[in-house]
């Protein structure tokens, strides 16, 4: 158990070189790398769940540390470490691998060798993300997850991968070379890479930040973050990358990364510079609003239905940000529940966009109707999928967004919260009408094309891909405490940093406490 | 008390539901399919009265039948349990939920056998059952508001259950985001409740640690004065404004009525199982369950008042013109549940409950007899190709007799005891949630003015289709305007020759049931004015149930109990009352009536007798002559609403979003503004491109020079510079 997180992020490397050496074997066969690509993803699955045995309610420190020096001469070091916080990032991450190696199984017949090489790269680098406790680190699996996605996009996306690919790569790397000169600088001011470390220190005051200096870390990290988020008006790479890539790199990039951001966000800009944040808030909060009902909007006219996903990713993730900067417990949490429920619906979504892809090569709306009739079994299920996204109650959407509105309600970071919450709820409304509406063209109504009237449906092993995801759903949605009470403790861990300013604070501000406060009648 | 049959109520609709699902699919039985769908709903319906009247029952007693089944969201302070309660107003609530239910469910196994979805139909009611009843008997508004979502999905797919039409799957979509609209409203409302009191349970419990809100607010002293600032406050006023908007669009009020109408594209039987019985009333109970937030709220009462009294009224000119047999009855229902709301909205909160009763009773009548119509006629629903039915189809033309009395308000059948009272309780009501005195009969005139619409379209409807020549025989007549034009043609293929026909005892014994209801079940609400008069001290027993679990309006007496009383529930009872039944222990008096009361009352009593009989005589008069007779067309086209909504609210936000928000803004603007930059990058790049001489070394060299450069300018500036050491 001592090394379980550095098993879980090399086994996948480990299977990317088990499927090289195969392939170099004189009686390989193409089509066995993907069964050992999925060999190992489950088995990673597998090992990840033990880490739910190790954070019990309550457990705020950091599990199944190692820790040992990486560069003798800058201090850098290996240390990898989960809380309540990232241990569902990483479950999440383990868990959508082999979904989307499964998703892969037909789809992809080109250069099986290097697509599959890189996938279990991606998902090494992404568990790494999540667990990495020192900020070299941190960067270097940050940008390792980028690489492997760059070429998933580039070489097997649709008909503009190229754009969409080196898009993507500039946008995100350079607010990653941002956030590297914010590491560099914490180094210079800490002396260490690592966050525990630095963390210690900021809480005992030895060594705090002057408010230029936060100011600056604050953004270059923020701005690494929100490109990867996407944030508004940061976003415009997601419908790009989103569309072309092949349905598994679309099932990732919404499901884990995007999360690094907001992941980021929580982690390091609200637990390293709690000021700033507090300063930031109002900014931010706009910012995720504006997203909110931005990307419905858009989303509600795109004509292709994988552009229509990759926009309400816009507006759900924008309802992360909201309930992070809330600074209320429940703000916070529903978060982070977003996050888990956003990675498992959207990601479900995208397979089934993947599916009739695969059937049909055409994404557009225009192309498809009354699909219920000759596929009853992905209509069912693509609605269900659908209402998860609307946020039904008893689905997994309803929880996040219902305690991230009720966080912003009473939060004191920004003045009226209240009505900052109640535009933020109009998202609810607009994420009905533009599923809806693609539901209503897509797989209702009179079968109009005659391609569409002999399509096959489902096989088992696209509706097993999606059993796990569909028990989920629903798991999340009826016992939702499964999930937060073991992430309460951490996230408070974060929240009483960032709502109480610290001692002799240089934003000390009286707001602090979450409890109601009644309006004027 | 703690029960946990209560949670079988709920749950036996949703294993119902999941065996149709998994097993009828394959079993492709419609006798399976037909038993386990009614079987179940018939388990609820047995345990719903079992649990209301039984000694110490939910009815009997003054304390709720509670059932906690886990918590289901527990964050910081916030709690939301999974938890069931049946007190007088959720137990009277479940018993005609679960009984008009179960009657629908027995006609639809006639009306839809011969369905190529039928277990698919089946698994759908059941799991709309599941919904309801878990919103009426919810202990709080999260856990309601799951099941106002869910009956709000079951209504999305029951409206769109005939997949491979175009105008059902349009209907499904405009009912699920009018709904979404004031869903909005909604949470909200629960938001705001509970950040003013800290809770969002209506019951206290104090095992879980939970404390009500609604108690929280019905003890704050203050009562939110009527001003229009109320509203925007953020007090109790803004909560009720807020519930409201969701009540309106759930049960359709101005100005999210338009999804009801559309609605009937749904197969018949769950037009009057959702679209008028139960689920559009769940706003009224939404209302009625927060009476103590309204009664802080006088402003957001009037609202309510005001925008029910112009349903009705609105809704029933609408009525008047439709040549469509389900939408003169969907306009009915809206403007039927108009009369709730505005009986809500002047404290007359048992008189709107009364309403929704018996209104559950002939509106699901008129339904299942339309239905009955509408199988009997091979799915023909315009009333123009109807007429002369009575002879063809009499047990659904005797049936259909009563809703008719019923609804038009003619003493003795049901309707008219209800309509009576909200329409007394609003010509007598006080000035509480009214600016001023003469509001409370100028809103009597509203209602007054619609229960003579009301006779008016409903004889025409029953002349049009009853009556006169037999227009089936003819051609179809021209149905060039009418807007429906739904004809259900796909499985009724094969009958040749339309001659109509009467419906088999699956669909007409749930019509004669519906029909002794509508006839003699406003006897459970007598006023004690009308019963005098007889001779007879009849009990009120509607009135006598529900008082205890109502708050009241404060000074004026628009209820019988004295207005000092303090609603039961609120606060703990002494004891419990498990032996006496409750119906004796608040016994009704005359002393409790004035002489002058009970004359006013008598008299306006007589008045809608009146002005019922001139409405179906008036109708009469004109349809009996010429069933055909064209109407005004802005009543026909329904005021243009759907267009205007369109054109004001829909197509702007498309376009705007499309040609603004995504093509200049987001391809334009955002994309174009980082495709300028790297254009430059790359004209830059071409500018210095002599650089790249193909000198491996030279690369790392200026590679190596970068670096410096910019770990040298972030070491030496960015630590010293900008003073980021202390």
């Amino acid at each position: 158990m001592q090394h379980l997180l550095t098993a879980i992020i090399l086994l996948p490397v480990i299977g990317g070189l088990a499927i090289v050496a195969y392939s170099l074997l004189p009686g390989r066969r193409e089509s066995n790398y993907k069964w050992i690509a999925l060999a190992f993803s489950v088995a990673d699955f597998l090992i990840s769940l033990l880490l739910i045995k190790g954070i019990s309610a309550g457990v705020r420190e950091f599990q199944f540390v190692d820790d040992v020096l990486w560069i003798g001469s800058i201090g850098a070091r290996y240390h990898v470490g989960v809380d309540g916080i990232s241990l569902w990032l990483v479950l999440l991450t383990t868990l959508l691998m082999p979904i989307a190696i499964l998703s892969s199984w037909t789809a992809i017949q080109k250069r099986q060798l290097s697509y599959y090489l890189f996938l279990q790269l991606l998902a090494g680098a992404m568990v790494g993300v999540f667990v990495s406790l020192d900020l070299l680190l941190f960067y270097l699996f940050f940008e390792a997850s980028l690489v492997p996605m760059f070429f998933l996009i580039g070489i097997w996306g649709g008909e503009r991968r190229v754009y969409a690919a080196i898009k993507f790569f500039i946008y995100t790397s350079v607010g990653s070379l941002l956030m590297l000169v914010g590491i560099i600088t914490l180094f210079y001011i800490y002396g260490t890479f690592d966050y525990v470390t630095i963390l210690n220190a900021m809480r005992a005051g030895s060594t705090t930040l002057a408010p230029r200096a936060e100011f600056w870390l604050f953004l270059a990290f923020a701005f690494a973050f929100s490109i990867k988020v996407p944030l508004f008006p940061l976003h415009t790479w997601l419908p790009d990358a989103h569309t072309e890539a092949p349905t598994a790199g679309s099932v990732i990039l919404a499901g884990v990364l995007l999360k690094m951001g907001t992941y980021g966000l929580l982690r390091f800009n609200l637990g390293l510079f709690p000021d700033m944040s507090r300063k930031f808030a109002p900014v931010m909060i706009t910012l995720a609003i504006i997203g909110i009902i931005y990307g419905a909007l858009v989303a509600m006219v795109q004509p292709d239905v994988k552009r229509l996903v990759a926009y309400s990713s816009v507006s759900h993730m924008g309802f992360v940000i909201l309930g992070l900067f809330s600074f209320t417990e429940m703000g916070m949490q529903g978060a982070l529940y977003q996050m888990l429920s956003h990675g498992v619906s959207t990601g479900a979504l995208f397979l089934f966009v993947g599916f009739i892809y695969e059937r049909r090569h055409t994404r557009q709306i225009s192309d498809f109707g009354g699909l219920a009739t000759p596929m009853p079994w992905f209509a069912s299920l693509f609605v269900i999928a659908s209402l998860s996204s609307i946020g039904l109650p008893f689905l997994n959407g309803f929880v996040g967004e219902f305690l991230i509105m009720l966080g912003s309600w009473t939060s004191n970071a920004i003045q009226h919260a209240w009505i900052a919450t109640m535009l933020a709820g109009t998202g609810v409304i607009w994420a009905a009408v533009y599923m809806l509406w693609m539901l209503q063209r897509v797989v209702f109504g009179p079968v109009t094309n005659t391609k569409n009237s002999a399509l096959k449906d489902l096989n088992t092993r696209e509706i097993g891909l999606l059993v796990p995801l569909l028990i989920l759903m629903l798991l999340m949605g009826i016992f939702p405490r499964v999930f937060l009470d073991r992430s309460a403790a951490s996230v408070n861990e974060v929240r009483t940093r960032v709502a109480a300013p610290p001692t002799g604070g240089s934003f000390a501000s009286s707001k602090t406490s979450e409890a109601p406060k009644r309006l004027a009648p | 008390m703690e029960n946990n049959l209560l949670s079988l109520i709920i749950f036996a609709p949703l294993a119902g539901a999941a065996i149709n699902w998994f097993l009828g699919r394959r079993l492709r039985n419609e006798k399976f399919i037909g038993v386990i769908a009614c079987g179940a709903v018939a388990v609820s319906t047995v345990v719903a009265f079992y649990l209301a009247f039984k000694s110490g029952g939910a009815l009997r007693s003054t304390e709720p039948v509670f059932d906690n089944l886990w918590t289901w969201i527990q964050v910081g302070k916030f709690r939301a349990d999974f938890g069931l309660a049946m007190d007088r107003l959720s137990g009277t609530y479940a018993l005609f939920v679960t009984f008009v239910g179960f009657l629908i469910h027995v006609f639809a196994v006639g009306y839809m056998q011969k369905d190529q979805g039928f277990y698919r139909f089946f698994a759908f009611l059941n799991l709309f059952m599941f919904a309801m009843l878990t919103l009426v008997l919810a202990d709080n508004f999260l856990l309601m508001f799951v099941g106002w979502e869910g009956v709000g999905l079951c209504s999305y797919l029951l409206i769109g259950y005939y997949i491979d039409r175009k105008e059902a799957g349009d209907a499904a979509k405009k009912a699920f985001i009018t709904n979404r609209v004031g869903d909005w409203g909604f949470v909200m409302g629960i938001m705001l409740t509970f950040f003013l009191t800290g809770s969002i349970s209506f019951f206290d419990k104090p095992a879980q640690g939970v404390t009500s809100a609604l108690q929280t607010i019905a003890g704050m002293s203050a009562v939110d004065p009527f001003t229009w600032h109320a509203i925007f406050a953020g007090g109790v006023t803004s909560i009720a404004i807020l519930l409201f908007i969701g009540a309106a669009g759930k049960s359709a009020q101005i100005p999210l009525y338009v999804w009801l109408p559309d609605a009937m594209a749904g197969p018949t039987p769950v037009s009057a199982l959702i679209h008028a019985a139960t689920m559009v009333t769940a706003g009224v109970y939404m209302i009625v369950r927060c009476s103590a937030i309204y009664t802080h709220a006088p402003t957001a009462m009037f609202v309510v008042a005001v925008i029910g009294a112009a349903t009705a009224l609105f809704a029933a000119t609408i009525g008047l013109a439709q040549n469509d047999i389900k939408k003169v009855l969907a306009y009915s229902t809206i403007s039927q549940l108009g009369y709730m709301f505005l009986a809500c909205g002047l404290g007359a909160f048992t008189a709107a409950i009364f309403h929704v009763i018996t209104h559950a009773f002939f509106k699901a009548l008129l339904f299942l007899g339309s239905g009955s119509v509408i199988h009997g006629m091979h799915h023909e629903q315009d009333m123009r190709s109807m007429g002369g039915l009575k002879k063809y189809m009499p047990i659904t033309f005797a049936t259909m007799l009563t809703g008719w009395l019923a609804i038009s308000g003619i003493p003795i059948f049901a309707g008219f005891f209800s309509k009576d009272e909200i329409l007394w309780r609003t010509w007598s009501a006080g000035t509480f949630s009214l600016p001023s005195p003469p509001w409370s009969k100028a809103l009597w005139f509203i209602g007054a003015l619609t229960a003579l619409l009301t006779a008016v379209y409903m004889t025409r409807m029953m002349v049009m289709t009853f009556w006169g020549s037999e227009r089936f025989r003819e051609k179809h007549v021209d149905h060039v305007d009418n807007a429906s034009g739904i004809h259900d043609d796909a499985h009724h293929d094969d009958h040749a020759v339309h001659e109509p026909h009467e419906s088999p005892w699956l669909m007409t014994a749930p019509l004669v049931v519906l029909a002794i209801l509508s006839t003699i079940g406003g006897f459970i609400g007598v006023p004690y004015a009308l019963g005098s008069l007889a001779g007879l001290h009849p009990t009120n027993y509607i009135e006598q149930t529900l008082g205890p679990v109502i708050a009241k309006v404060p000074g004026g007496k628009t209820e019988s109990e004295p207005a000092a009383a303090e609603p039961i529930w609120l606060s703990h009872p002494p004891q419990t009352t498990d032996s006496a039944p409750a119906f004796v222990s608040l016994d009704e008096t005359a002393a409790s009536h004035s002489a002058e009361e009970i004359h006013g009352e008598r008299l306006l009593a007589l008045v809608s007798v009146a002005i019922a009989v001139l409405g179906i005589v008036f109708g009469w008069i004109i349809f009996r002559r010429r069933p055909l007779l064209a109407l005004p067309r802005i009543l026909e086209n329904k005021y243009y609403v759907d267009e205007i909504y369109d054109a004001t609210v829909i197509n702007p936000i498309n376009a705007g979003s499309r040609e603004g928000l995504w093509k200049i803004f987001d391809v334009g603007v955002i994309d174009g503004f980082l495709h300028t930059i790297g254009e430059v990058v790359l004209e830059g790049g071409r500018a210095i491109r002599h650089l790249q001489g193909g000198f491996v070394r030279a690369y790392a060299a200026i590679i190596l020079l970068g670096a410096l450069a910019v770990i040298g300018f972030f070491a030496y500036y960015g630590v010293h510079a900008m003073r980021l050491l202390p």
